[in-house]
């Protein structure tokens, strides 16, 4: 049994078709990456799996459990699926710390001095301890976007959802969050991923989707999906990347 | 050199004001110093009546308000009821007069002499006050909260938060932190808007000061009156204009 099954998933904005019958899989400790043009879906995509938006037809499966199930309603699906967004979305109020533990703390019960801990601890992998006491804004983004990792992390979720995290970032800051992603794969993490730095997903994909209009095209290894795509769409798509001088 | 011009125009305008023919009796009119002296004493006790009910009164305010705010910003069928009562209620009390509040509330409802219904006209003229001022009050705190970003809301719900946790420990604290200096503005008005009571029969600043007018035939209690207005709004004003002022820089701080 694969960790997320999506099933002929559709859903609409208003008249607007985002996703039509999209199947897809994440096996255990899988990276899979979402790949395709502005607009095809793919963000639409990772919000539907985290129960972020509604959808209107198919079904979304976490172990097998309907994501809808009363088994997964309320906090238990947020707790065992993480989400990082592009724009890290701090809580501008919040110190890095109570970023890190408001969940652990108001929505899991845990103590302060344990989520203190333990956001400490994680914090300290990622060699931003320093910043435990720090506003969101006093931060750089590449900082920011690991805060919110490490917030994402402590929840102890069994799957990430990565929605395009290095966009928003300074260029020079991208390779340190991108290393801290390859870590969280070295350690089995199940993950998907959305994004345009074609050279981060063929080296860490085990898999990769490629989208367009709303349709997945094209799935496979990244070596044949990103080297040797057998759609024209795909093809297109690659090749204006290489243009853009991001491959 | 502001200031020198500054002192050259008013001390002109002074001149010439108390130097046409109709000075004296304005002055004795409005400025005699015996008549303010004389009604100063219950003046005064009247302000400390409309001080302590601006207090209490903003309190109030600011925090009905945000319950109101708050209850209208849950989203879902389930609490449809409390966003239209949010909606009806700021319609209604937005467009009535603060004075005909004043009126309906401070003299109409002790008239109907209800069982175990307070009959006091302070105590009604302070509710008409608060029911005027939480309308504008909840559109404010509104306001805040439609500038929180949509991201924050799927952040938390990404955590796990439920829509209540939402609100108290990511939306609201950044709204009401948008709306300090509109919040602050009311707060003003408010100190001002005090004087209403008077006209519901509450022995305030204003209606000392008509008293002794009744009584003298001689304006300057009013004039009294006004000095203590003055007094409390002129610190409030400027630590309004200071709070906007400091928003300002934080905002175009972080834009850049
Ligand atoms: N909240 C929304 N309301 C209405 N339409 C939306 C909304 N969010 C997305 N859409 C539309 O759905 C479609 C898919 O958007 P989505 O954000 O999933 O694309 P994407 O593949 O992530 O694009 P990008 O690479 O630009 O992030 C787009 O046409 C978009 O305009
Ligand atoms: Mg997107």
């Amino acid at each position: 049994m694969r960790r997320i099954e999506v099933q002929d998933l559709t859903k609409y904005y208003g008249d607007k078709l985002v996703l039509h019958g999209i199947d897809m899989g994440v096996g255990e400790h899988e990276v899979v990456v979402l790949i395709g043009p502005s607009g095809s879906g793919k963000s639409t995509l990772l919000r539907c799996i985290g129960r972020l938006v509604p959808y209107d037809y198919g079904k979304i499966f976490l172990d097998g459990v309907p994501i809808d199930d009363p088994a997964l309603a309320g906090n238990e699906l947020p707790k065992r699926v993480g989400v990082v967004f592009q724009s890290y979305n701090l809580f501008p109020h919040l110190d890095v710390l109570d970023n890190i533990t408001l969940a652990p703390r108001k929505v899991h019960g845990i103590d302060r001095d344990v989520a203190e801990a333990r956001a400490l601890e994680e914090l300290e992998k990622l060699g931003i301890a320093d910043l435990a006491d720090s506003y969101p804004d006093k931060l750089s983004s590449g900082q920011q976007q690991r805060v919110a990792i490490v917030r994402a992390l402590v929840n102890d979720p069994e799957v990430l959802l990565l929605d395009e995290i290095t966009a928003a970032l300074d260029p020079e800051l991208v390779g340190g969050v991108l290393s801290v992603i390859r870590d969280l794969k070295a350690q089995g993490m199940t993950m998907v991923i959305v994004t345009h730095e074609m050279g981060f997903a063929r080296d860490v994909a085990d898999r990769v989707y490629f989208l367009d209009q709303a349709r997945i095209l094209e799935e496979g290894p990244p070596d044949r999906v990103l080297g040797d795509p057998e759609h024209p769409r795909t093809r297109q798509f690659l090749q204006r990347i290489i243009e853009a001088g991001r491959l | 050199m502001s200031i020198v011009s500054t002192v050259v125009v008013f001390g002109l305008a002074a001149l010439w004001i108390t130097s046409s023919a109709h000075w004296p009796r304005l002055r004795d009119q409005f400025f005699s110093w015996s008549h303010i002296e004389e009604s100063f004493p219950d003046v005064l006790r009247g302000f400390w009546i409309n001080m302590r009910v601006w207090i209490i009164s903003m309190i109030l305010i600011m925090l009905i308000s945000l319950l109101f705010a708050a209850l209208r910003a849950l989203r879902g069928p389930w609490f449809a009821p409390f966003r239209v009562f949010a909606v009806l209620y700021i319609d209604l009390f937005r467009g009535i007069p603060a004075v005909l509040l004043m009126l309906l509330f401070g003299l109409g409802i002790p008239a109907l002499q209800l069982p175990g219904v307070p009959d006091a006209a302070l105590f009604w003229g302070t509710v008409a006050l608060v029911v005027s001022y939480v309308a504008y009050t909840t559109e404010v705190y509104r306001s805040g909260i439609d500038a929180v970003h949509d991201s924050q809301r799927a952040a938390a719900k990404a955590l796990g938060l439920t829509q209540w946790q939402t609100l108290r420990h990511a939306i609201l604290p950044q709204a009401v932190r948008n709306v300090v200096p509109a919040l602050l503005n009311l707060a003003v008005a408010l100190q001002k808007d005090v004087a209403l009571l008077s006209i519901i029969g509450v022995r305030d600043a204003v209606r000392e000061a008509r008293i002794f007018t009744a009584r003298t035939f001689n304006y300057s209690s009013l004039i009294a009156a006004a000095i203590l207005f003055l007094i409390a709004s002129i610190p409030m004003a400027r630590f309004a204009d200071w709070v906007t002022r400091r928003d300002q820089e934080r905002r175009l701080q972080r834009t850049m």
